[in-house]
This record gives structure tokens, sequence and C-alpha cells, in this order.
């Protein structure tokens, strides 16, 4: 089952700090497609060990967001790339999905 | 304390300057997306912290320290627990932090900063021949690039006036320093001194005759003073 997204561990972060919040999350919205991009394009032209350079990126932004079963499943996603698999490339791909419609909508 | 942030995930560096934000003693002087840059901030700037990302493309975090000469106090910050040992081997590791990294556990890695004497104030990084600690290899400074030579594909080295020429299997590169300098980073098991312009690669010699030797297709003098250990070095039949 897919978790939430959530800002729990920014908020703890920015501690009352709203300016680095907004800072922090207009991080996230630009980084994030540009990562996810770069995934979809190696995955498609089937270079997974640079595929694997991109779960790497998206993966602390997976929890940072408190999806910590989805950086459970990014972590073995990324190894299965380096070894030339990706049987987890759909559930993967739900993620992103899950993530993008959430920091489009924050 | 001075420091220097180094990660190429913009995120990862916001969330290591907030956290720093919260230390009054910590002045992050500098943000940097690779360690290459890094490298040249830490040959003019007095640095007494860096926080370093393991995994980055091309010029890694450990790539990094073995460039350094002397590095400052370094903390590692990465999600590869798989690296945290080897990180480790390294005397100017400090502390290892695992993303995401909370306010609990960074304020526990600045106490260890401060208790931990490792390390120098003055963060001398190293020189334009680029020094790594003895490994099996060395990086040298090119056009402001760091490039990684094995020493197992340096067939010799030829000193150029204020250079040094460099012979590989594959290329020749001149760099800007003297061959006394360029001796004190290769291992002593490989590398001869052959002549007062030449050290050589001892794995590639082909042949040697009276006064010269054969690498590859060079024909390398020998000075009388060296030959005797070259001599002694030979697995003589």
């Amino acid at each position: 089952m897919i978790e939430t997204p959530n800002l729990e561990y920014v908020d703890n972060l920015a501690d009352g700090d709203t300016a680095f919040r907004q800072k922090f999350i207009g991080i996230l919205k630009e980084e994030f497609p540009i990562e996810q991009e770069e995934y979809l394009d190696t995955m498609k032209n089937v270079l997974f060990r640079e595929a694997s350079e991109h779960v790497h990126k998206i993966k602390h932004k997976l929890n940072v967001l408190g999806l910590h079963n989805a950086y459970t499943l990014a972590v073995q996603h990324e190894n299965e790339l380096r070894n030339g698999e990706q049987s987890l490339k759909e559930e993967f791909l739900s993620i992103l999905k899950v993530v993008e419609h959430y920091l489009k909508n924050i | 304390m001075n420091c220097i942030l180094i990660d190429d995930e913009a995120a990862a560096r916001a969330i290591v300057s907030q956290l720093c934000s919260k230390v009054p003693e910590l002045n992050v002087m500098e943000e940097f997306d690779n360690a290459i840059e890094a490298i040249k901030f830490l040959n003019q700037y007095k640095v007494d912290l860096v926080f370093l990302d393991i995994h980055m493309p091309g010029f890694t975090g450990i790539d990094f320290i073995q460039t350094l000469k002397n590095p400052p106090k370094i903390v590692m910050t990465t999600s590869d627990t798989d690296f945290a040992i080897a990180s480790y081997e390294y005397e100017a590791i400090v502390d290892y932090l695992v993303k995401p990294i909370t306010h609990e556990r960074f304020q526990k890695c600045i106490q260890k900063v401060k208790n931990t004497s490792v390390g120098t104030s003055s963060a001398s990084a190293a020189t334009n021949e680029q020094e790594t600690a003895l490994g099996e290899d060395l990086y040298i400074n090119i056009d402001r690039r760091l490039i990684k030579l094995k020493f197992a594909e340096i067939l010799l080295i030829e000193a150029k006036g204020d250079y040094i020429n460099i012979k590989t299997e594959s290329k020749d590169y001149l760099v800007h320093t003297t061959l006394k300098k360029i001796m004190e980073k290769l291992p002593e098991d490989k590398f001869l001194q052959i002549h007062r312009s030449y050290v050589i690669n001892f794995n590639k010699i082909v042949d040697i005759e009276d006064n010269s030797v054969l690498i590859e297709k060079s024909v390398i003098p020998i000075s009388r003073s060296n030959r005797p250990e070259l001599m002694r070095r030979l697995n003589l039949l």
C-alpha cells in the first residue's frame, strides 16, 4: 500500500521558519520533476545503471516526504537496476505518480 | 567553526544548511554541488569542517577525501550505510549522518566534532599535482580538472623544466610539479628514478641495455648513480 506524502519532517526541520519551509518546498518542486524525467528517459533507453543513479536521488525525497515504505522499495529498485533488473519498475512508477501529484498541489 | 557543504542535491544541501543555522558556532561559508569546486575553495580558504555526501556522480566523496593532503574534519552525509565502514578508514572523518538527518542526531554530531581532535584546522588541499594517499591511483590537475591516473597505467615520468610529463599507455599528461614531489606520491616498489630526469614504472620495463631501459617504445637513459639500485631490484637469473 502506498503511503501518503507529508511535510512532517520538513516542518520539524523548519521549526517555524516559514522562509525555509517555502524555499525547501520550492527545491522539491523544482528537482523532483527533473529527476523523474531523467529516470523515465534512462529506463526507456534501457540504461539501468544510469537509472539507478536517478532512483538514488529520488529516494531521499521519498524519505523527506515521510514515504518510508516507498523509500525501502526505492532502495531495492536501485539495487536491482545495478544488476540489470527492473522487476520493481511499475511499483516505483506508482510512487512517482503519487509524489508528482502531491508536489503539484502543495 | 567555518564549514562548507558538498552534495549534488540542492534539497540535501538545504537540509544541512538549515541544521547548521541552528548551531551558533557554525558558519556555512559555501555550498557546492560537486567536490572539485570544493577543492578549489579549500585551496583558498581556511575551513574547519566539511559536510560531505559520499554518493556523487563522477567524483565521489571518497575521491574527494583521497585528494586532500591535510583534510579538515569531515562529516559524511549519505543514505548508503554500506559506505560507513569504508569511510571510517579515513582519520579526518569524524561522524556519519544518515539521511534524512534529524535535529537531535545533528546536535550529537556537532558535539562529536567539537570533542574530536583529528584533522587540522588549516585546510590544506592538494596542490597542483593533486596528491592522494598511496593507493592504486593518483589525481593530477589538468586545466582545472582532477584526472585519476591508475599507477598501473603510468609508463614513465619525465622532468621538463617546471613541469613533468606523465606518459601513460594511452596519453601523455603535462603537470606543473617536480619529479621529487610526485615521487613522494608513487609506491616505491613500483616506481624507480633511473636518471635525473626520468622515473619509470618498474613493471613496464621491456629490456635493459648497458646505459638504457626500454619502456614500451621509449629508450630511457640510466644514470651511473642510479644504476646500482636498478640492478639490485632486478630478478636476475
